[in-house]
């Protein structure tokens, strides 16, 4: 058996091996679904693996010898929110149990041109609701540097499966900090775009004005490629931006000198683990000293971040997940006694309980006495969170800080807590409302457990956050690290 | 208005299909009588995943009816969500625009049955999504076609001025026309193009709180609305008079019984947890925009009927006649521009061709008469080159796609004029009957009857009465 | 500002809007973590607001707009293949009382 190491390989060496026939695509998507197949029973990284389709895809590519795109016959994972046309699209959820979509979600088709392989779904929290993928009808993902940890969530199987180095790379998406929490948990880097410069056709929203797609992946300069792929308008989504979209690897010098960080205070408040503050601080010297200026700043709203967030989101999401009532597609209740039941009986069965709460908690906000109170009042406090960032991005290029307030915590320690499983969502809630791209990258180790430093930059200048990350990146060369599970060969 | 010592208000919600190509918010074609779900994708399932995109058409159609009802367009709109669970509402919310509707403060000018003018004010108008269909089987089951799911309305909210049963009668007529003229619907109720929500309540004389409203929906005919109000103006006033207390309910009308049911009693305001539609980009709407879609929008009933008098002669009746469907008023007015004239087409339409129309359940659009046809037949009339009776073969012609001066000529349709041509048949007419000139010369009217009886014979019907009737009496003078 | 609080008939009565059926129990676990959540939306009653316009989308699109070109995608057949009842081209549903609904 034919073993290729994504840990030696980025994806312009895998590109290049292809192009040199080192290896074909077939061969590069047997050993990726072989890897999968060997080591996912520790991680549960994976819904399903979809190895015909990807083999065949695969053949193809190898007959036309088409590498002409940099992605052409690399496999990669898709988490499982993403509709692919034909192949089960479950959402993590029982009530889509078996569902396959009759459409490709924009990122995939574009995906599909340029010639990746989607080899399988990655795991997720139920409809993407939850920090630690635990909330997944289907399994729990573990943590790539210790599986009795969390691979982080929502997107935790994306997280973990390239962390892992069974995919060089995968897609997230991020509402309230899914892509950029489990990056962190899993020592890589993941980007949440500015809000519409991807498409969300076919993302499974949860809440539309604050849902992005984004890649995950163990290198920025692999991360800017995913993106150059995946990003720019789309007619079917009226929320896609029509800006032109540059080329993300084009300010990846290593340089920074010059660039002015602000480092607001509020990321370092309570709740944050001293330990992680320090490596994030630690983090921030290194970016000084190659010289950038930072200043400390003040984003003074941030900590109602949460409340704002959990209010928009959970209304917008109760209305998004309406649809799923047992009519039209998905899981039916059986036994039912007339139309009443069926919408109950279906959803009440199909639903776990952190779905649940989330549309209890939205269809209160909305509700007719508490409309004013929380759903408007957040969004009022959603305009005083973009002004806070207007502030300092009128001075400043970047914002930087933890991704998250502590390192991977335990599986099942905290999934019964909802309240503290929310706060924690504190460092990346604020992204989201202002519609801002943010990235994580691995800043370092607590206890063996990945920090992540997060960046975030003004909308639409992924660049200069792309910039950033890789120039320390480079200097730190932490993504060399292997975690123990992908050294078992 | 009202009953006894009661007076009646009425308000109405009424919503009519606008016939763009497409969906509000999905490409999908709008036709009606498809085979079930054929005119449906993922995004009209309410698909996970799909996005709506609103269709421009559907915004300038909009845009119309606000203009023909004199509403202030609103400069920016922004989507709203209506939350609710139905089989046929397929992601359990109605795009709409409760917030920011596309027009407000508007008005008709309704005619009464007693020739007053009296202006209903029209509260809002939204442009928003229709349902698809649930049909009920005997088998315990309901079916569902998502066609129509997604098919743009607009949504006419009257503010509460309307008084009587007949006063809503002649709203919705009235409202109707302006709909129609604005070309952006055939408003047909028995496709359900057209349906109207009413309420009503009925409060002493002189009290200045209003009663408690009463609703029925979805009702698409204007004469079962009235026909519900009526009951429901007695019913209330007979449950108030009674002692009795009005619920907030909703009912359904019961033609057969022309009475209506109560079918749920409402506990406080429905909760559709409106909110803004987060996956639709809002909408600006600029003076130069509205200006574009004035421009296109098609003169109104009123105009039309004030130019035909005006400046074509033509009798009121006639002109209202005219104008009872756009079809009708567009097909006139292309008729003349094709050069007939005014009145003869104006006749022709409301005789011939009405009666065409009702004899074969068509409508005008669904025949194969052109106005440049008619127009071709009445010039032909005009220029004696047919006679009126011979029209009407030709215009048996016309009704199935025949030209009609090709017709005529095919047919030996031809009018003789021509006086050397007649002045020969009359001499020999005259010749071979002497008694008949005599009978003439004696004051025997019929005797010149008989004579052009003869005459039609000889010319075989084809000889132009008019002139020869002249020519007849100056020879027999002459004898 | 008076603190907005949740009882156990308003839990439900928000489920009965939402299609969710609890047991007692799951109701009685319901409210209270609703209540825990409810106390950190609260906060935000510390801000003044009044001068504040909302933002309820970050969108910088205007006027995204399709021309009026109907285009059917066919996707009929697929649609109802993945409908859990259906029959003649129609989705079946349990019967539909006449007060249901709207």
């Amino acid at each position: 058996m034919m073993t290729i190491d994504f840990f030696d390989n980025d994806l312009t060496s895998l590109h290049n091996a292809l192009l040199n026939k080192q290896f074909t695509a077939s061969e590069l998507t047997k050993a990726t679904l072989e890897k999968i197949e060997k080591t996912d029973d520790k991680l549960h990284a994976f819904i399903m693996t979809n190895p015909e389709i990807a083999l065949s895809q695969a053949e193809s590519i190898d007959e036309k010898q088409d590498f002409a795109h940099v992605l052409s016959g690399l496999p990669l994972a898709l988490k499982d929110n993403l509709a692919t046309k034909g192949i089960e699209t479950t959402g993590a959820s029982k009530i889509l149990e078996g569902f396959k979509p009759v459409y490709d979600a924009t990122v995939v088709e574009k995906l599909n041109q340029d010639g990746a392989i989607s080899v399988g779904k990655a795991n997720m929290d139920e409809f993407a609701m939850g920090g630690s993928t635990e909330t997944s009808y289907y399994s729990k993902t573990a943590n790539a540097w210790d599986q009795t940890k969390v691979p982080g969530g929502s997107s935790g199987g994306s997280a973990a499966a390239v962390a892992a180095g069974l995919v060089p790379f995968a897609l997230g998406s991020d509402t309230g900090g899914s892509i950029r929490q489990p990056a962190a948990f899993n020592g890589i880097v993941g980007m949440k775009p500015t809000y519409g410069r991807v498409s969300r056709w076919g993302l499974f929203a949860m809440a539309s004005s604050l849902d992005q797609v984004g890649p995950f992946t163990r290198t920025v300069k692999d991360n800017a490629l995913v993106l150059n792929t995946i990003a720019g308008f789309d007619i079917k989504d009226s929320t896609a931006s029509k800006r032109e979209v540059p080329d993300f690897t084009a300010q990846l010098t290593g340089n920074i000198k010059g660039l002015k960080i602000a480092v607001p205070k509020e990321y370092f408040g309570e709740g944050i683990d001293p330990k992680v503050a320090t490596t994030v601080k630690a983090a921030i010297t290194q970016l000084e000293a190659m010289g950038a200026t930072v200043d400390e700043v003040s984003l003074p709203h941030t900590k109602y971040g949460v409340a704002a967030y959990y209010i928009i989101m959970s209304s917008e999401a109760s209305s998004n997940l309406q649809r799923y009532d047992g009519v039209r597609y998905g899981y039916r209740a059986d036994d039912v006694k007339n139309l009443e039941d069926l919408y109950v009986k279906t959803r009440s069965e199909g639903f776990g309980d952190e779905v649940k709460r989330r549309i209890m908690l939205g269809t209160f906000s909305l509700s007719a006495g508490a409309y004013d109170a929380f759903f408007k009042k957040a969004a009022k406090i959603r305009t005083l969170l973009i002004e806070d960032f207007n502030k300092v991005f009128a001075n400043y290029d970047v914002i930087v800080g933890p991704t998250a307030p502590t390192v991977a915590y335990g599986l099942g320690e905290e999934v019964d807590d909802p309240t503290a499983m929310y706060l924690a969502d504190v460092l990346t809630v604020p992204v989201n409302l202002a519609g801002l791209p943010g990235l994580s990258v691995n800043a370092g180790f607590v206890d063996g457990l990945p920090v992540g430093l997060q960046i975030i930059g003004k909308p639409f200048d992924e660049q200069t956050v792309y910039q950033t990350g890789y120039a320390f990146e480079q200097a730190t060369r932490l993504f060399e690290q292997i975690p123990d599970i992908a050294k078992e060969d | 208005m009202g009953t006894g010592n009661f007076e009646t208000t009425i308000g109405l919600e009424v919503h009519v299909e606008m016939q763009t190509n497409s969906k509000l918010l999905s490409p999908s074609p709008v036709h009606y009588g498809d085979q079930p779900n054929e005119n449906t994708n993922v995004i009209d399932f309410g698909y996970p995943g799909v996005l709506p995109v609103a269709n421009k058409g559907a915004l300038e159609y909009g845009m119309r009816a606000a203009l023909a009802l004199n509403a202030t367009i609103s400069p920016f709109i922004r989507w709203d969500r209506k939350n609710y669970f139905y089989p046929d509402n397929p992601k359990a919310y109605q795009t709409t625009q409760s917030q920011t509707p596309i027009g407000t403060n508007g008005y008709l000018d309704v005619v009464l049955a007693d020739g007053q003018t009296k202006r209903i004010r029209i509260k809002e108008m939204h442009v928003e999504e229709d349902a698809g269909k649930n049909t009920h089987g005997a088998d315990g089951y309901s079916y569902v076609d998502l066609n129509r799911q997604g098919t743009p309305l607009i949504e006419i909210v009257s503010e509460a001025d309307i008084a009587s049963p007949d006063e809503a009668y002649a709203y919705l007529e009235q409202l109707r026309q302006a709909i129609l003229f604005t070309g952006i619907s055939e408003a047909k109720m028995q496709e359900g193009q057209m349906r109207a929500d009413v309420n009503i309540s009925i409060r002493p004389f002189g009290s200045t709180k209003y009663g408690t409203k009463v609703e029925m929906k979805n009702i698409n005919s204007f004469n079962y609305v009235r026909n519900a109000l009526i009951f429901e103006e007695k019913r209330q006033a007979e449950v108030l008079r009674s002692g009795g207390v009005i619920q907030q309910e909703t009912r359904r009308y019961n033609e057969p019984t022309k009475s209506t049911i109560l079918m749920r009693v409402k506990e406080g305001a429905d909760d559709y947890r409106y909110f803004p539609e987060p996956d639709l980009s809002p909408v600006v709407i600029d003076q130069e925009w509205i200006d574009q879609v004035a421009a296109e929008l098609p003169k109104s009933a009123k105009e039309r009927q004030q130019d035909y008098v005006t400046h074509l002669g033509i009798e009121q009746y006639d002109a209202e006649v005219l104008t009872q469907t756009l079809a009708m008023a567009d097909f006139y007015d292309a008729t003349i521009a094709a050069g007939a004239d005014a009145k003869r087409a104006a006749n022709y339409l409301i005789g011939d061709v009405n009666a065409f129309m009702n004899k074969h359940q068509v409508e005008l659009q669904e025949t194969q008469l052109t106005p440049q046809h008619l127009a071709g037949m009445i010039k032909l009339i005009e220029a004696g080159t047919i006679s009126t009776k011979q029209a009407k073969q030709v215009f048996e012609a016309i009704m199935t796609g025949e030209e009609p001066e090709a017709f005529a000529k095919k047919n030996g349709l031809v009018q003789i004029s021509d006086p050397a041509v007649l002045l020969e048949w009359i001499t020999d007419v005259l010749d071979n009957n002497p008694q008949s000139i005599e009978d003439f010369k004696g004051g025997k009217d019929r005797a010149t009857g008989y004579l052009i009886g003869q005459l039609m014979k000889m010319s075989k019907g084809q000889a132009n009465p008019g002139i020869m009737n002249k020519l007849l009496l100056e020879e027999l003078a002459k004898r | 500002m008076s603190e907005t609080t949740i009882s156990k008939e308003e839990v439900a009565h928000v489920a009965k809007l939402a299609k969710l059926s609890f047991d007692d129990s799951e109701l009685t676990q319901f409210t209270t973590q609703l209540g825990d959540i409810l106390n950190i939306f609260n906060t935000l009653g510390e801000v003044d607001t009044a001068a504040v316009e909302p933002t309820y989308s970050v969108t910088e699109n205007v006027n995204h707009l399709r021309d009026d070109v109907a285009h059917n995608w066919h996707q009929k057949q697929g649609l109802l293949e993945n409908a859990p009842l259906a029959s003649a081209g129609l989705i079946k549903v349990p019967a539909i009382l006449e007060d249901e609904g709207e």
